[in-house]
């Protein structure tokens, strides 16, 4: 009998798709210590994205450019609608508003540094200016956000833009609750609370609540700031129409949409995976708006959220976005999650391309930390120009796109250099699936 | 005495002009006439100098300030003295809401009754209130003071840090982590000051002082309900 | 997102001036709402008679002739006064439900802003000035009037979506805000039979007020519910035959300024609105209460839920 049994086939251990060893694990993790997870990091399930877009280059038809000879401009301006000092990028990639406290002083001055070399601009953070950022950055751009951490007219006076903060793409609608590891003497000093705490934060500003106390708020800014620079808006992608036409309506000179998949601050991963849009989905809607108010290209929109490669640029530009920001790809580029810190990621639990404690300030790499010895693994000239050198590829590789579709500037792109590979993004991006000349939603089919 | 007439000469001159002086300025006393109820009158100024406004004004009045003495002969809208760093702003009348907010430094004095959120998220401001202020005042309040001769609304000092508040008389509602404290001889001083440099003659015995309890600084899951 | 005026008289020798002082406070209110722009004013009556003001996208067809044609169709007098887009008709009382099916009949493209024995509704799309001009809002008197600028946030940018919405009778509402739960309260509404004509957030707060009182609760009564039933921020000001009612959500973060004296009640979005008004330097200001339901009324006899304050 037994030699039967041996013979008669068993049924295989199925693990559940639904109750995954993943989610399982969350349970167990969050039954023992009664908090939900916080991470950075943004959206890591896998969502429509740039990658299911591909471009049309030019053969018989259309005719395309000569690499290297032929010119193709990538400069643009933002905030040409009111500052008297629109900003000038030689490039349409800026990085994105990360703040000191998140990122070290090296960090942030690495930043600096590799913008300024690549002719962009970078961005501020929740907590405030600090001297060695303003200092390495050629152009800077001053998150004016709901905690006003560090907040005051001296700064805002030294800024080349404002950048109001509504929403991020990884918590659009959060404010939430960051672990208190690393709130260090400075990061307290800058944002007036006591040392070591858990960080709360709101989610909506303490003096305006919508559009038409904005209005009133850019008002107060620009008189504060003698009208000299771009006001920027700021806004985690969730009902992209709307909220592009009503940033417009209160009077912004550039519109930042934040993706799902955006977002080096530290939130709960149920926030993070579970609101907002996928970064591909948001663009066009936002464009229509613009579009529909008359303002395409004269209010700039900056599109952020998982940009990762010149392809990323030149599509996000082709569906009519005027820059995109980066945050985590800038992250890479300084030295986070390089394999050559593989032992210490395990010792934290993690591994090389999984890091995304931001928060707690452990980061091997040195970038996300406020711990003087882990922050001086990272020699900011040295990352600064891997950063210089990233974004210079980034540019390259767009122009490479765009000479091929035959446009002798980024700006030139459109949305009919494009095709998708899958239904969902031709939904989304409003471009026909390869091969035809229909996407779902399109009118007369 | 320089006058500016804001419904004649526009807001783009007065707070330009009033931007513009420095701390050797021999304009040093401004009067600004039909406010209308305008927005953002006297932003941004950063010199030692003193402005009147007759009448009241819309949001923001007094925004951002440095240095200067800005007195309101009338009632405020959203905002008065919103992140103040040094200086004083002084309102005959009445304020609306997030009066003081995120205030860093300087003297706010409202003569007549605050509305909701005053000193919402103050960071070192002190804030001292003649009559009434309304709800969720203090609301994640990190330094300063906020003083309130009246009464105080529901959900006072609602998730404080570190920002001390009194109030002499009754307290609608304490927010999430707020609690009375003990007043101690040095926080008497405090009021004392506050209350003179207010021009009030309120007793500092009359007070009540609340603080934080400092039980959201950490997360605890017994407390979630009050995140 | 909007602007919010509204002016009570309590002193009717300033009624000639309702109009000229409501369209002031309205085109202050121009930047809080640049979209459209709509005022209610409760004006002369006639004993008997129903007025139902009515637009029209194609006034110079649709108005010709229309009294007569519904006044055969009902079988009676009907009364008409052309204002511009709008015309007000007068029909005999009781005979609204009926006015309303033959208007659909005769002229399909007509759509109803209000009915009422006093009440009258003028909205159109465009700068509060413009609007203000093309009806010559600044002539007309009353005893009370509410207007509305808009900035509109998800809903479209038409006649329709302006406010003030006509909630019923001589009722009518307008709304700062943003309404979180409107969506399905418009299908619950709906499923109840109650008529919504837009994908408007006010329009289901005007409608859900019109509907607790069609189940019996008084105006005060219906705001009062209102605090619990509807999600978001809004600040509302609502008008009756005899009065005028102020509510907030409980966070009261969309603002409202009040001004009493001898002569009126006024409500503002910002102090700007009021500041022109006769008397307004002595006048009592302050900013209405959270969750707190205001209520004046020419009967002055507020019921125990309209707190007269």
């Amino acid at each position: 009998m037994k030699d039967m049994d041996d013979q008669i086939p068993r049924t295989l251990p199925i693990q559940s798709a639904t109750f995954s060893n993943p989610i399982n694990a969350e349970i167990r993790r969050a039954a023992a210590t009664g908090i939900y997870d916080i991470r950075g990091g943004g959206a890591k399930r896998k969502v429509p994205h740039f990658d299911d877009l591909l471009f049309l280059g030019a053969s018989v038809s259309r005719y395309p450019l000569e690499g290297y000879r032929e010119r193709c401009d990538t400069s643009v301006t933002l905030g040409t609608r009111f500052a008297k000092k629109p900003i000038e990028l030689d490039i349409p990639i800026t990085i994105a508003g990360m703040s000191f406290g998140a990122l070290s002083g090296p960090a942030k001055e690495a930043l600096g540094r590799g913008a300024s070399a690549a002719g962009t601009s970078t961005t501020t953070g929740d907590g405030g200016m600090t001297p060695e950022e303003r200092g390495h950055s050629s152009k800077l751009v001053y998150q004016y956000l709901p905690s006003r951490y560090g907040m005051n007219p001296n700064d805002l006076r030294k800024a080349d833009a404002i950048e109001i903060v509504v929403g991020q793409g990884a918590k659009p609608g959060g404010g939430g609750m960051l672990l208190g590891q690393k709130i260090s003497d400075r990061v307290a000093e800058m944002r007036t609370l006591p040392k070591g705490i858990d960080q709360r934060s709101a989610c909506r500003h303490p003096d305006w609540t919508g559009p038409d106390d904005l209005e009133i708020k850019i008002l107060e800014l620009r008189e504060i700031t003698d009208w000299q620079v771009p006001i920027y808006v700021k806004v985690g992608a969730t009902r992209p129409y709307y909220d592009t036409a009503l940033a417009v309506k209160a009077g912004a000179d550039v519109v930042v949409m934040d993706g799902m998949q955006g977002g080096t601050a530290a939130t709960q991963d149920v926030f993070i995976e579970h609101v907002g849009l996928p970064t591909l989905s948001c663009i066009r809607p936002a464009v229509q708006a613009l579009q529909d108010l008359g303002v395409h290209r004269e209010v700039q929109l900056v599109i952020s959220g998982g940009i990762r490669t010149g392809a990323d640029v030149a599509k996000a530009l082709a569906l009519g976005a005027d820059a995109v920001a980066i945050g985590t790809a800038a992250l890479v580029a300084l030295g986070d999650n390089d394999p050559k810190w593989e032992a210490e990621y395990q010792k934290l639990g993690t591994t090389t391309g999984a890091y995304d404690d931001w928060h707690e300030g452990q980061d091997p790499a040195g970038i996300t930390t406020q711990d003087p010895d882990l922050a001086a693994r990272l020699n900011p000239v040295d990352a600064g120009r891997r950063l210089r050198n990233y974004l210079k590829v980034m540019t390259l590789e767009a122009q490479t796109i765009a000479r091929a579709c035959g446009h002798n500037h980024l700006h030139n792109l459109e949305p009919e250099d494009l095709c998708a590979l899958t239904m969902e993004a031709a939904a989304m991006a409003r471009v026909p699936l390869a091969g035809t000349s229909w996407y779902p939603g399109k009118e007369g089919f | 005495m320089q006058t500016y007439d804001l419904e004649a000469d526009g807001l783009r001159g007065l707070n330009s002009s009033l931007q513009a002086q420095s701390a050797e300025t021999n304009q040093t006393n401004w009067e600004i006439v039909n406010p209308k109820g305008s927005h953002a009158i006297a932003v941004g100024l950063d010199a030692p100098i003193e402005v009147t406004v007759k009448g009241s004004t819309g949001y923001y009045c007094a925004g951002m300030n440095q240095q200067a003495t800005i007195k309101v002969e009338g009632s405020v809208g959203p905002g008065v003295a919103e992140n103040m760093m040094s200086g004083q702003v002084i309102v005959d009348g009445d304020a609306s809401q997030y009066a003081g907010a995120t205030g860093h430094g300087g003297l706010l004095v409202i003569k007549g009754n605050a509305s909701s959120r005053c000193g919402i998220s103050m960071k070192g401001i002190d804030i001292v209130v003649h009559g009434n202020i309304g709800h969720m005042s203090a609301f994640m309040a990190q330094a300063g003071n906020l003083v309130v001769c009246g009464d105080a609304g529901d959900a006072l000092g609602d998730s404080l840090y570190e920002a001390r508040l009194f109030v002499r008389g009754a307290v609608k509602s304490l927010g999430a982590d707020c609690i009375e404290k003990e007043m101690r001889p040095e926080h008497l001083d405090i009021l004392k000051d506050l209350l003179a440099r207010a021009g009030s003659d309120a007793k500092p015995e009359e007070f009540k002082r609340y603080g934080s309890a400092r039980q959201l600084y950490n997360f605890d899951v017994d407390n979630s309900a009050a995140y | 997102m909007c602007g919010i005026v509204g002016l009570f008289l309590k002193d009717q020798s300033l009624a000639p001036q309702l109009g000229n002082m409501l369209t002031d406070m309205l085109i202050t209110m121009t930047d809080r709402g640049p979209d459209s722009a709509g005022i209610a004013i409760y004006g002369a009556e006639t004993d008997g008679k129903t007025k139902i003001t009515v637009q029209s996208p194609t006034p110079d067809t649709d108005f010709v002739g229309l009294a007569d044609e519904l006044g055969k169709s009902l079988g009676s007098m009907v009364g008409q006064t052309d204002n511009d887009t709008h015309t007000v008709l007068e029909v005999p009382a009781g005979q609204f439900e009926a006015a309303r099916a033959a208007l659909a009949e005769i002229r399909s493209s007509v759509r109803i802003m209000s009915r009422g024995d006093s009440l009258e509704i003028y909205k159109e799309v465009g700068l509060p000035k413009d609007v203000a001009d093309r009806f010559n809002l600044s002539g007309m008197s009353g005893t009370h009037g509410i207007g509305h600028t808009r900035m509109a946030t998800e809903s479209a940018v038409t006649t329709m979506g302006a406010h003030p919405f006509n909630t019923g009778s001589d009722q009518c509402l307008v709304h700062n805000g943003s309404l979180s739960n409107h969506n399905s309260l418009r299908r619950k509404l709906r499923r109840e039979g109650v008529v919504i004509q837009t994908e408007n957030d006010t329009e289901v707060g005007a409608a859900y007020l019109t509907w607790k009182m069609m189940n019996g609760a008084t105006l005060g009564e219906a705001l009062e519910s209102s605090i619990d039933d509807l999600d978001g921020f809004f600040t509302f000001v609502v008008g009756t035959k005899d009065g005028f009612g102020v509510v907030r959500d409980p966070i009261a973060c969309k603002p409202a300024v009040m001004a009493e004296t001898d002569q009126y009640v006024a409500f503002g979005s910002e102090y700007r609105a009021l500041v022109n008004l006769p008397g307004i330097e002595d006048a009592r200001v302050w900013e209405p209460e959270p969750s707190t339901v205001y209520f004046w009324s020419h009967n002055n006899s507020p019921t125990t839920h309209e707190k007269a304050a």
